[in-house]
């Protein structure tokens, strides 16, 4: 293959005279493409210039006169990714052509802009509403879209101080909840056409098999309340006996529109915010959203503080994965003796969390240029303990507990979940993709924090079946002891904080996008200021989302039980799928 | 040998069992309802069960641990409440799901606003334990609480009466931080008292 042009110095503007310009706003940076010319373009810059994987897609609404779709792309050899816009006028109907085709990782992904913003994507395969209902009034992300709770733009709210008499916003709504209906709403009239639609996607009802004998499919709803789906998530599944057929997901039953909280809020308020996200792991939703903005303010954590990121990051990453082969052996059958014996570690880490950042699960530990506070005394040795002991002794116990026990190896082994070049034009990241034997890891690809600092090897597996996504959790989980036992060693004395712990930041204008390689895939936060208090936009791009837009390509033709199992290892939590 | 693996795995739950009784053993009637008991149980040295039995034990909390947050009052001579917030209202603006409600003073003569607050509300239910208001607060006014047994029927919306716990509450929940605040607090007055004098 020829050497490819390095993203800094690739002219798209030269390349597609008239269709492409340079993104020349302050702060912005990347490329405007005409629409007429977005799919040859975005053809061109995965096949020739080998941006292969397709970060994410969102819409920004540039109330009152554009909306604009951002594109970003990155090669999975590593390095800097490349941004892409496509810009419209604001009057209905919005269209802009799909990049499904080019990309099926995009598919989600424009689903959800066609629900949250209303453009339409033609040429999209099953353009539907996916986060929110059917019946849903609008679209929530338009600047112009008022919740039934609306107080003001931006907080804070002016109602709190110096008047601030209580009352509860339920009291003002007729419904006592946070909920509207659209204009003419009757319960008892109203038709869905979403199930019908859903069912239509899957539309194989029957089929004739070589003799001529017809024979009917059975449509499976696993879930919304299932034990195996880790939440509240569906799945429509059409069976031929146990053969899986057909599938499509649905989604949204834990939206709460974080993204528009997010828009809402100030910046530094965002900071819990994100702990919600995927619950599990709040120490490293924190740095994701800590990096885009401190990109923007040109904050520097101090040395202490970049490897106090490290070490909760990365313990992080063990107590997520513990969680994941634990609950998978669940799934599989061994119920709750592996699950209890990994949460033992867990528990563990927990305890650091909390003594450190005063709540186990939702930490809230990153600030703008630095963390909230040095670890009290005696967490250290805590920790050191911990790696240097009983992670690793918990690794090995794993291995003989559950690695050679020969049920396991027959369920799992050769149970296909994807292979590598799906994976990537699926735009799946994180362990999933490595199992499938590609060594794309945000930390080696494009380092952030002080990465490049310490010496590890992207955990690989080449199979991409359930036993070697079982594996490379496993392998990683010894990555970060590694990863660990060389921050503790080197971590120096001194601040955790940049300046002056503040309360209302000065964020300049522009873009910025922060990724960073979450327990679960790439996890990015990308965030458009405009110099006021609050952001512009704030969108997540999220793992656990993007990766179950390969659920159907990953479980036709697998066995109904294997479902559960594939489910499991993608490690999705709806926390941060639903948003 | 086939069998051979699951042999192994056996093997790990039965040392799990025989450790929970060697641990009873080593750490005879200590091992469980006691703070002691529960601290090494479900400490990285602990052995065999893990587990602690809520209600009846309850896992030490750090000092750091936040929950639904409190007002301070000083005590005074007479058993006055002091109270230490002075309604600046930093906390409600900071607050992410903007749970705080304050109410000013003003002054009944003048009309102008005094540092105190008439009245302050925090939506318990709406708080996300997030720590913002006590991080940002500067007078030490509000405090992270310990107290995380608040479940109840109805709405938790706290008012003053409510809120207010006594400066040596603080100090009995978080001594460390207690004695940060005091001694910043110390050092303060002292910069103040030093600057008097050289301007007098
Ligand atoms: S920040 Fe402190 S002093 Fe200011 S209103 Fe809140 S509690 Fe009172
Ligand atoms: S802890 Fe956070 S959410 Fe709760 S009152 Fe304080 S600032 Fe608001």
């Amino acid at each position: 293959m020829a050497t490819l042009v390095h993203t800094e110095t690739l002219d798209l503007a030269a390349r597609f005279p008239g269709a492409v310009t340079a993104d020349t706003r302050p702060g912005y940076s990347g490329w405007i493409v005409n629409k007429e010319n977005l799919v040859e373009v975005a053809t061109t810059l995965r096949d020739e210039f080998g941006f292969d994987l397709l970060s994410h897609v969102t819409g920004v609404d540039y109330f009152p006169d554009k909306m604009e779709v951002v594109y970003n792309a990155y090669r999975t050899t590593g390095g800097p990714g490349i941004f892409f816009k496509v810009q419209v006028p604001r009057v209905d109907p919005i269209e802009v052509p799909s990049v499904t085709p080019i990309w099926p990782g995009a598919e989600f992904q424009e689903r959800e802009i066609f629900d949250l913003y209303g453009i339409k994507f033609t040429n999209h395969p099953d353009l539907r509403r996916i986060l929110m209902w059917e019946g849903f009034d609008g679209h929530p992300l338009r600047k112009d879209w008022h919740e039934p709770f609306y107080e003001e733009d931006n907080k804070p709210f002016k109602s709190r101080w110096p008047d601030g008499k209580f009352l509860s916003a339920e009291d003002k709504n007729p419904y006592k909840d946070n909920l509207r209906f659209p204009q003419g709403f009757d319960p008892e009239k109203i038709t869905f056409d979403g199930e019908a639609a859903l069912y239509g996607a899957l539309a194989k009802y029957q089929t004739t098999d070589k003799n001529g004998l017809k024979t009917d499919h059975v449509i499976v709803n696993m879930g919304p309340q299932h034990p195996s789906t880790h939440g509240v998530f569906r799945a429509a599944v059409v069976l031929d006996g146990e053969t899986v057929i057909g599938l499509k997901p649905v989604m949204g039953y834990l939206h709460r529109n974080h993204e528009k909280i997010g828009e809402r809020n100030t910046f530094l308020q965002n900071m819990p915010f994100t702990d919600r996200l995927d619950y599990f792991n709040s120490m490293s939703n924190n740095w994701g959203y800590s990096l885009a903005v401190e990109k923007l303010m040109g904050v520097k954590p101090p040395e202490r503080a970049e490897y106090l990121r490290v070490i909760m990051a990365e313990l992080s990453r063990i107590q997520n994965h513990l969680i994941l082969i634990g609950m998978l052996l669940n799934d599989l059958g061994t119920f709750f003796t592996p699950a209890l014996y990994a949460f033992e570690e867990r528990e563990l880490i927990l305890d650091i969390f909390e003594a450190t950042s005063g709540t186990r699960m939702m930490c809230n530990y990153h600030r703008f240029g630095g963390v909230a506070r040095d670890l009290p005394a005696g967490v250290f040795e805590k920790i050191r303990d911990l790696v240097e002991d009983r992670i690793p002794r918990k690794a090995d116990e794993f291995d003989r507990f559950l690695t050679e026990n020969e049920v396991l190896v027959s369920r799992m082994k050769g149970v296909k979940v994807i292979n590598g070049e799906d994976a990537i034009n699926y735009s799946i990241t994180g362990p999933v993709l490595r199992a499938a034997g590609i060594p794309y890891d945000v930390r080696r690809a494009q380092p952030y924090g002080i990465y490049d600092r310490f010496d590890f090897d992207v955990a690989l597996r080449h199979n991409g079946d359930l036993y070697d996504n079982y594996l490379i959790r496993l392998d990683e989980i010894r990555q970060s002891v590694r990863i660990l036992q060389q921050a503790l060693k080197q971590m120096p004395e001194g601040p955790v904080m940049t300046g002056k712990p503040q309360y209302q930041v000065r964020v300049p204008a522009g873009e910025s996008y922060g990724r960073i390689e979450a327990p679960k895939g790439e996890l990015g936060f990308y965030i458009i200021s405009t110099g006021k208090p609050n952001p512009w936009r704030y969108h997540v791009r999220a793992p656990s989302f993007i990766n179950i837009t390969a659920l159907e390509k990953m479980c036709v033709g697998q066995k109904i039980a294997d479902f559960v199992a594939i489910l499991g290892v993608i490690d999705i939590v709806l926390g941060e799928l639903d948003r | 040998m086939y069998g051979k693996g699951i042999l192994k795995g056996l093997g790990v739950t039965l040392k799990r069992f025989v450790d929970t009784y060697l641990d009873d053993i080593a750490w005879w009637g200590r091992r469980y309802y006691n703070d002691e008991g529960i601290a090494h149980r479900s400490s990285a040295k602990g052995r065999g069960i893990f587990t602690v039995q809520y209600p009846e034990e309850k896992l030490p909390v750090p000092e750091e641990f936040r929950y639904v947050p409190f007002l301070v009052y000083d005590e005074g001579a007479d058993g006055k409440k002091e109270i230490r917030c002075t309604s600046c209202g930093i906390c409600a603006k900071v607050c992410p799901p903007q749970c705080i409600w304050i109410v000013r003073s003003n002054d009944p003569q003048t009309g102008r606003p005094i540092p105190e607050p008439t009245e302050f509300f925090i939506d318990a239910d709406i708080c996300m334990n997030c720590g913002f208001c006590a991080e940002y607060c500067p007078f030490d006014a509000i405090i992270m609480d310990h107290d995380y047994e608040i479940a109840s029927y109805k709405r938790n919306v706290f008012n003053m009466e409510q809120l207010l716990k006594p400066a040596s509450y603080y100090k009995s929940i978080r001594p460390l931080n207690y004695a940060r605040n005091e001694e910043e607090r110390k050092a303060k007055e002292a910069a103040k008292a030093a600057k008097a004098e050289a301007a007098s």
